[in-house]
């Protein structure tokens, strides 16, 4: 069985999209995109598609991944058209390859996230980062399902910066011409439990009392591994397109970015 | 903003840019629940420019987006709208009542999803009434929008508020918010209503709201509840309802869509992200009823039977499915067993989506035995778990009061077939309430479902069979044979269902066997006091509102109590309106309404009823004069065609 590994963003209005939505909206994509999925056996047969670490309600992305087990071989770009092209706007798919060996979930280490926050006073920001990134651990309390439950918010966060002019990716979050907003960006390490964005917003309002006056606008840009000699987060689906490249003759794996 | 007394040119009457209010939302959407059913964006959605179109109809399911999304009469009138060029049609649902709340803080506006455009700006705001537990949800609505909630209070500035649906042929509860409403179905008459409105706007709007709502009313085909007086006798019972001008029509009559094959919506079904309480492409099979159920108002108003044919019905399921990408495909109608050839739809189907992961369902709760042929067809490669018959009475004298000719025996003989086939569960539907009834009758419910059990646990050789019963509240409804009745009085129905209740625990032999699903009797006399209720009830329904009742067709959200507070600031008393049986002369706030049915044959019918007499249906049988055809210029439709269907090219 072929596999196909799909990065899709979720943009705008549809980062309001629950994991359940998109999974929906994703097996009836399939079907009118008339690709062969492959089922599971039995009474009530499941497409078989499955999902990495999906960001939560409310959070746009630009770096969704899914992958598609087909019956019949199929060719990665003319999937990521006609995938695209039964999805909603906003439900986008930006790449798709053939599956090399090795789960797609191991290689995706780390998160690069970009928070929006409208209103918020810079210089604020600024010192609350220093502060943050200076202590050795920072205790915040989530409300996970099985109740409360503090972790440590600080060792997951290997960068965390607030570039200065920065406009924010295009189309991802609300973007009120006009209005003044700070930018942070962040990578976050995947761990468990899982350090997400409002965590370190909260591990700034505990070290620095720094609080946005209006809920933040986040998006997730990248995910992958870490490539350790430049600190750099590398495309996770580089090594499926070098293995496909190499191993057999057929058109799959040129890619375009773009 | 209401109109101002001097005249305005028509080039100078321009409105404030329309904008969408979807940034001012989405600082609200962390906030709530299930925010992506605000959003929109849905798969075959459309959002046409706004300078470019000269009509504008917002288009509301008084529901949550959840139930409202699946509605079928709205999304055929939404493509069918902006089809037309200059014509736009956007949608809009209740807002739960977090996010209300938000938007009244953050003075948001009543918004449609697909362009999030204020409701106010449209020239139409369209409401489908399924049922009466809508009305407070509009009210929130109009009052998001800032539209004045009573009609006489709204200025040029303001929407035409148009009411449809089943609930729509007796508005009169309504009648003071509504500007106007429309009976029967929507198709031909929304693309002709566009048209009134385009012209007299492009006249300059000549004669201002009021013009546009004669224009509207002289076709007779469209209610404008303000033209009409209602008179009252002293006792209370309504005298007269007249028009109060020359030209009105003292009747307006219902619209009946002829040869379905010529409406084949939806074509582009709304695929929403959120998920809805139907996630399947559904298909018409056919419209009307006249099995003649008393109790039933859908059949009673829906005459005659007009059916879709099988080509159409196959056509419309194949681009259905590839334009969606639904995994369900329902084949709807009020019983859908019935159509001519259904066999051949379901085989056809059946064949065509073998091996597709498609699934096929079709409502219908006939109890015979063709009717588990057609379910055996639909599930041929998937589980059988159940299958609905509704005998709806519990013994064989009610069920003909009701006119629904089902023995014991036949339910027996369907029962024992299903379950002999490998069907485990049989679910059972009644009614409580119902006129004549006795506890005798109720208790027999639990005879039934046990020789069910007995009849099944032969047949499967397994003690492993389960059976359901389900019952709802009788509600009288308008324009139907029990328009006159007495409807039953909660504690009444509420004895009798213990009773049942008691009746299916007592029992050791059977009791696991069978599962008992009720509600309580208070809900269906609010309802009965909505559906028959004339103008006076108006001020019930916005004491309530004002009390804070939304969602009225949700039990968490629903309350008795507040109802019968608000019924009682208003000097109404509700057992008038919902225990009282009616003379047969009395004036009933509908009949001015014209739903095509001859009001002595319903009389006659109400009459029969008491006395056990039964009706056949008029498809096979000769025609009976209800009264619709000669008096709506229509017939019956049905087939068959002889025709199949044939494999598909690419699958
Ligand atoms: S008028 Fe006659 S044929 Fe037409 S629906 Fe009534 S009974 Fe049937």
């Amino acid at each position: 069985m072929q596999r196909l590994r799909v990065r899709y963003a979720k943009r705008g209005r549809l980062r309001f999209t629950s994991h359940r939505d998109i999974s929906r909206a994703v097996e009836r994509a399939v079907r009118r995109a008339d690709i062969p999925v492959a089922y599971s056996a039995g009474f009530s047969p499941h497409p078989k598609i499955s999902y990495a670490g999906a960001a939560p309600t409310g959070v746009a992305s630009e770096a969704e991944y899914l992958e598609i087990g087909v019956t019949t071989p199929c060719d990665p770009q003319q999937v990521r058209t006609d995938l695209d092209g039964s999805l909603p706007p906003g439900l986008d798919v930006l790449d798709v390859v053939e599956a090399g060996p090795g789960a797609l979930a191991d290689r995706l280490e780390v998160s690069e996230w970009e928070v929006r926050l409208r209103d918020a006073d810079r210089d604020l920001a600024v010192t609350a980062v220093e502060k943050f990134l200076a202590a050795g651990t920072v205790e915040v309390e989530r409300l996970m399902k099985k109740g409360p439950r503090r972790f440590d918010a600080r060792e997951a966060v290997l960068r965390l910066t607030v570039p200065e002019g920065a406009e924010g990716t295009e189309g991802t979050a609300a973007q009120v011409a006009g209005q003044s907003c700070v930018i942070l960006r962040m990578v976050v390490r995947h761990m468990t439990p899982a350090v997400r964005p409002d965590d370190v917003l909260t591990g700034l309002r505990l070290v620095a009392d720094f609080a946005p006056p209006v809920p933040p606008e986040v998006t997730r840009l990248a995910q992958g591994p870490l490539d350790d000699s430049t600190g750099a987060l590398a495309d996770p689906l580089d090594l499926d397109r070098e293995t496909t490249r190499g191993g057999e003759a057929g058109p799959a794996g040129e890619h375009d970015v773009g | 903003m209401t109109s101002t007394g001097h005249v305005m040119g028509p080039a100078s009457v321009g409105r404030m840019p329309v904008e969408s209010i979807f940034p001012r939302l989405e600082a609200l959407l962390p906030k709530v629940q299930k925010p992506i059913q605000y959003v929109g964006g849905e798969l075959n959605s459309t959002v046409k420019d706004w300078d470019t179109t000269d009509v504008r109809w917002a288009l509301m399911y008084p529901d949550a987006y959840e139930v409202g999304l699946p509605n079928q009469g709205v999304a055929i009138l939404y493509e069918i709208l902006n089809e037309l060029p200059a014509t736009l049609a956007e949608r809009t649902y209740a807002v739960w009542p977090d996010l209300e709340a938000l938007m009244r803080a953050e003075g948001v506006p009543q918004f449609t999803v697909d362009a999030h455009r204020p409701v106010r700006a449209f020239d139409v705001l369209g409401l489908s009434f399924s049922t009466e537990l809508g009305y407070t949800n509009m009210l929130t609505a109009l009052d998001l929008a800032g539209i004045p909630l009573l009609a006489a209070d709204r200025g040029e500035d303001d929407p035409i508020v148009l009411a449809g649906g089943h609930a729509a042929f007796n508005p009169e509860p309504v009648a003071e918010f509504l500007d106007a409403a429309v009976l029967g179905d929507g198709e031909q008459i929304a693309i002709a209503i566009s048209e009134v409105i385009r012209e007299w706007k492009s006249e300059g709007k000549p004669g201002g709201r009021d013009e546009l709502l004669m224009r509207l009313a002289e076709s007779g085909g469209v209610y404008i509840p303000k033209f009409y007086d209602v008179d009252y006798h002293p006792d209370g019972r309504i005298k007269r309802v007249a028009p109060n001008r020359a030209d009105v029509p003292w009747r307006v009559h219902k619209h009946t869509v002829m040869d379905l094959d010529e409406w084949p919506y939806p074509k582009k079904p709304l695929v929403p992200l959120a998920e809805t309480v139907h996630e399947r492409f559904s298909v018409e099979i056919f419209r009307g009823c006249t099995r003649g159920c008393r109790f039933c108002q859908a059949g009673m108003i829906t005459r005659p039977v007009r059916e879709r044919s099988i080509t159409t019905i196959g056509a419309m399921v194949e681009n259905g499915i590839k334009e969606s990408g639904f995994n369900e495909v329902g084949l709807l109608s009020l019983s859908s067993a019935d159509h001519s050839e259904i066999g051949e739809v379901a085989k056809g189907l059946a064949d065509q989506y073998e091996g597709t992961n498609t699934s096929l369902s079709l409502p219908s709760t006939r109890v015979d035995a063709f009717n588990i042929d057609l379910a055996n067809e639909f599930s041929r490669n998937g589980r059988r778990s159940g299958l609905t018959f509704a005998p709806e009475g519990g013994s064989e004298r009610l069920r003909k009061v009701i006119n629904k000719m089902v023995t014991e025996e036949d339910l027996i003989r369907t029962v024992t077939a299903a379950y002999s086939q490998g069907w485990r569960q049989v679910k059972l539907y009644f009614m409580c309430g119902l006129p004549t009834e006795t506890d005798e009758d109720v208790l027999g419910i639990a005879d039934l479902a046990k020789k069910v059990i007995k009849a099944g646990r032969e047949a499967s050789g397994s003690r492993d069979i389960r059976c359901t019963v389900s019952i709802g509240g009788f509600v009288p409804k308008p324009h139907t044979p029990f328009q006159w009745a007495g409807q039953a009085d909660h504690e009444t129905v509420d004895r009798r269902l213990k009773a049942l209740r008691e009746s299916f625990r007592s029992d050791r032999e059977y009791s696991r066997a069978i599962g008992f699903r009720y509600h309580d009797g208070k809900p269906s006399i609010v309802e009965g006091m909505l559906s028959r209720g004339d103008r006076r009830i108006g001020a019930v329904i916005r004491n309530v509102w004002e009390d804070g009742a939304r969602f009225d067709g949700w039990s968490e959200h629903f309350s008795y109590e507040r109802w019968m507070a608000a019924a009682a600031k208003a000097g109404v008393d509700v057992d008038w309106y919902t225990v009282r049986e009616r003379e047969e002369n009395e004036v009933l706030p509908w009949d001015h309404l014209d739903a095509g049915l001859d009001r002595e044959w319903l009389w006659q019918d109400w009459q029969e009823a008491v006395n056990g007499g039964e009706v056949e249906d008029c498809r096979w049988t000769p025609c009976y004069d209800c009264g619709v055809c000669p008096t709506m210029g229509t017939e019956i439709q049905i087939g068959p065609t002889g025709k199949k269907l044939l494999p598909l090219t690419v699958v």
